[in-house]
């Protein structure tokens, strides 16, 4: 019964000017349909930011000041281990990650406005698996992401951070932020899952930014962190990704295999994860 | 019965959200072509059904079919047959018209070489042509709901299900939102699932109806046929509106199931937002 046709009807009248709306387009299947709906996700996130770009400027005020005041402080300070290398080229690297994962954190902040909007019950109708949805929305944070830190990485090439222009090297950082994005989008876009409210979601994403930033090696090293925060490191997507950045942009000492191996597994269980729970939002 | 020119067949059709029934063996057919109306108050079930048909909430096997697909165990199928518009104005208002209706045809698989084309002709179909390169956030209601028209035609849909299209636009525009649908079904052929509180529309412009109350439906003909009944009933010169046979149907007394916090908030939004 499931083989009815979907073949084009009978139409009883045929104004000029519809003939294309009486045709329906012929499905994509198998493997090609992941990657139009990732591209159908990125091209809205990119229309939107060509229509307003307030976000992009408001949001490189934050890095900016970090750079700026924490990091040439701290590098008169000479307080933090860096192998060698100013504090502030130091710092760079963790606060690209940072501004990435601020956008994405609150992705599923963003999904519960589309939730009441209507909009994603409107996208759930469609031919979309979801987990091609949650992809398409991870990939789209990832590109938003990757704007943003192109912005952060030309503030610190102006404050005099001496960066890497080897065109593999930034492909490689671009990939690294992609892919975290990717996953703390897919962490946000689960606790909507599970929470199903903005305000609830609003406070739980403040409450573990903060952890995960401070958690990390974005701002010193692991080594001199206690015991107990190398364990949050070692567990921490955030600490791989800036471990990634750093060896790719300074050509510290990096271990770029497992960083992008932990990132690539943490997306995918991301979306895993937040495409199980998508179904709670649609009730 | 289900037959090759059934559009919908629900048979007992149940969802429950925890102990509340929201839909209690529904039993339904919409025929190819038809411009169905699913009418009753806040909490009758009706959207619940409509999530039910559209695939957003899961039913077991064998109790929806859409076009003779089973929405228990061919959802993609399914959704492709479907141009669905919900309730609340939906369209994303940081993007402009025809970049609306282009995420649609983008997911609805319309190849690159004829996407431009196609969205055009949606927009101008809703006489939105003119207004295609404005933010959507600009638009009045009215022009969102034909937006959202334009975005569940672009894929050429064989089922159009419309969740209270015309709730909270003014008369004008609830006439032009109107049009448009019929514009559309005649020049297509489409079938046409709506919900709706507003009883004169569905008298105006459904061929049948059904009348909801607390998950089933308690009456089922056309608009005609149903007044007619009534008067037989009750007796009398004057022919009884479609709300008496509502009012008939469904009694007139407050009742404690008549939508929950959410539905009523979404609905008041939606309001306010078009008012």
């Amino acid at each position: 019964m499931s083989e009815a046709p979907a073949a084009p009807r009978t139409v009883s009248a045929e104004p000029t000017g519809t003939s294309l709306l009486l045709t329906p387009p012929q499905p994509r299947s198998g493997w090609r349909l992941l990657p139009a709906r990732v591209v159908a996700m990125c091209a809205v996130e990119l229309q939107k930011l060509r229509h307003d770009r307030t976000e992009l400027y408001t949001r490189a005020i934050q890095p900016a000041l970090w750079l700026l005041i924490f990091g040439q402080t701290f590098t008169r300070i000479k307080a933090i281990p860096t192998g060698g290398i100013p504090y502030i080229d130091y710092l760079a690297p963790g606060i690209i990650a940072q501004s990435a994962m601020f956008i994405a954190i609150f992705y599923g902040i963003q999904i519960i406005w589309e939730r009441d909007a209507g909009i994603l019950n409107k996208l759930l109708v469609t031919p979309t698996p979801r987990s091609a949805l949650i992809t398409g929305k991870a990939f789209a944070a990832g590109v938003k992401s990757l704007i943003q830190a192109v912005v952060v990485i030309v503030i610190a090439a102006i404050l005099g951070v001496s960066l890497t222009w080897n065109p593999l090297k930034l492909l490689g950082v671009g990939l690294a932020v992609v892919l975290a994005s990717a996953f703390f989008s897919c962490l946000s876009m689960s606790i909507a899952g599970i929470v199903l409210s903005r305000d609830r979601l609003m406070g739980i994403g403040q409450a573990i930014t903060m952890p995960l930033f401070f958690g990390s090696n974005a701002l010193y090293p692991v080594a001199i962190m206690p015991g107990w925060l190398q364990v949050v490191s070692k567990i921490n997507p955030l600490s791989y990704q800036v471990d990634a950045l750093r060896g790719l942009l300074l050509g510290t000492p990096a271990h770029l295999g497992l960083d992008f191996g932990v990132l690539a597994v943490a997306a995918a269980l991301g979306i895993t994860a937040a495409s199980s729970l998508l179904g709670r939002l649609a009730r | 019965m289900t037959t090759d020119t059934t559009a919908v067949a629900c048979t007992g059709l149940s969802y429950s959200f925890g102990e509340t029934k929201a839909v209690d063996g529904l039993d339904l057919s919409v025929g190819e072509g038809e411009v169905f109306g699913l009418l009753g108050p806040n909490g009758a079930g009706k959207t619940t059904a409509i999530r039910c048909i559209t695939t957003l909430l899961p039913v077991p096997a064998g109790m929806v079919r859409v076009f003779g697909h089973d929405t228990g165990k061919d959802r993609m199928a399914v959704r492709r047959l479907l141009g669905y518009v919900p309730q609340q104005l939906s369209a994303d208002s940081g993007l402009t018209g025809r970049e609306n209706v282009e995420l649609f045809a983008r997911v609805f698989d319309v190849p690159r070489r004829e996407r431009a084309a196609r969205v055009a002709e949606a927009l101008e179909v809703v006489d939105l042509a003119d207004a295609a390169d404005r933010l959507a956030g600009t638009y009045s209601g009215g022009m969102v709901r034909r937006l959202e028209l334009a975005q569940a035609l672009v894929s050429a849909p064989r089922l159009l299900i419309l969740d209270e299209p015309t709730i909270g636009l003014d008369p004008i525009a609830r006439t032009g939102v109107w049009d448009q649908i019929n514009a559309v079904r005649e020049a297509t052929g489409m079938t046409v699932l709506v919900t709706t509180h507003y009883m004169d529309e569905a008298d105006q412009h459904c061929d049948r109806v059904g009348l909801m109350h607390r998950g089933r439906i308690r009456a089922l003909g056309t608009p005609t046929e149903l007044r007619r009944g009534l008067a037989e009933r009750q007796g009398g010169d004057a022919l009884p509106t479609l709300e008496d046979v509502f009012r008939d149907v469904a009694g007139s007394g407050l009742d404690d199931r008549s939508g929950g916090f959410r539905d009523v908030r979404s609905t008041r939004r939606t309001a306010n937002r078009v008012g």
